[in-house]
């Protein structure tokens, strides 16, 4: 097949991909979306008879607009644009699982400093606040007092860009001490592993420890449900676990859309660009199916 | 082999590395992209950006 990756940087992700695609013997053709121009009508040359574009762009604005022109020309793209603009917002992320039944952390979102303080204060101490685009743990807030959140606030509405004005508060899950990391095709698991740090953020960027991890019936059933909720592709779906007896046992706090796997690969038994692949030949097989 | 474009000590590629790719000089420690294979080219790296993740 000929296969896309559009990027703007190689990370190991993102070679451990293409080795695994050029020793199958694809045809693979990077992308680096710097050097495009994205027109309204026609699509750039480069994208000519591509069976599947693979979406790794690092920054989430690229990511949003190159795969909606992708399918504005007719390519097929993972992740979808429609996947890749509910996952990329944690407000659109959070939304789409509580829609669909799966069990997310309690959530509020506010506009001003006051409301969001009396959201910060209904949860109690501590409790979270956290940027509406981000990654790898960063400009996360864990708030522990009045007076942190008040400055906390105060910082996030003179000094931020107007997202940062857009107040994502949310209760403050006491995790074991780890959460885990999913990475699934269409839902279905291809690894998991345990991030475990005496932090509070247990990000694999924060520097968090990683073990493999055995899904439970419920996990893989969450993983589903949450894939589907944000309109499926190649996904990382983070959870954490929680409650017991009656109650669920895990919450799944976001889906992430261009997921990195290389600690994962690590960590687990999967070999997991070969899994990966193994999907994007079913997902080009079925467009070539369409097509004919 | 090819030039840092920051201190110009010499920067060795390894035999798998590709366009996109991140280096560090080993000299002075700047984050280098490599932008040309045949021949090796490099620029310095993007700085890290608010949005960029997964």
């Amino acid at each position: 097949m000929q296969v896309g990756i559009l990027y703007s940087r190689i990370r190991k992700d993102e070679k451990l991909l293409l080795s695994e695609l050029r020793e199958r013997g694809h045809d693979v053709v990077k992308i680096d979306v710097r050097d495009l121009q994205f027109g309204l009508d026609e699509a750039p040359e480069i994208f000519a008879d591509l069976d599947v574009v693979v979406d790794r762009c690092l920054a989430t604005s690229r990511s949003l607009y190159a795969t909606k022109f992708c399918e504005a020309y007719g390519v097929p793209v993972v992740n979808s644009a429609e996947t890749a603009q509910t996952c990329a917002d944690k407000v659109q992320n959070s939304l789409a699982l509580a829609g669909a039944g799966v069990p997310t952390p309690a959530t509020d979102v506010a506009f001003t400093k006051e409301s969001a303080m009396e959201s910060i204060e209904s949860f109690g101490y501590p409790c979270v606040l956290k940027p509406v685009v981000g990654s790898w743990g960063r400009l996360m807030a864990k708030i522990d007092s009045r007076s942190a959140a008040e400055a906390i606030l105060e910082h996030k509405a003179t000094l931020g860009h107007y997202e940062h004005k857009v107040f994502y508060v949310q209760e403050f899950v006491d995790k074991p001490g780890r959460d885990i990391r999913v990475l699934a095709t269409d839902g279905d698991p291809v690894a998991a592993m345990v991030r475990s740090s005496d932090h509070w953020l247990t990000n694999a960027a924060k520097g968090a420890e990683t073990e493999a991890f055995e899904l439970d019936a419920e996990a893989k059933k969450l993983v589903q449900q949450a894939s589907d909720a944000v309109g499926g592709g190649l996904l990382g779906v983070d959870l954490m676990e929680v409650g017991g007896g009656d109650e669920p046992n895990y919450t799944v706090h976001e889906v992430n859309h261009t997921v990195e796997f290389k600690a994962l690969n690590d960590a687990a038994d999967a070999d997991v660009p070969a899994e990966v692949v193994d999907w994007l030949e079913t997902k080009a097989a079925a467009k070539q199916e369409v097509v004919a | 082999m090819t030039e840092c474009v920051e201190c110009g000590a010499d920067v060795t590629l390894h035999d798998n590395a590709e366009v996109g790719e991140i280096l560090d000089c080993t000299t002075c420690g700047a984050e280098l992209e490599l932008v040309e294979r045949n021949p090796p080219v490099l620029d310095r790296a993007p700085e890290l950006e608010e949005d960029w993740g997964e």
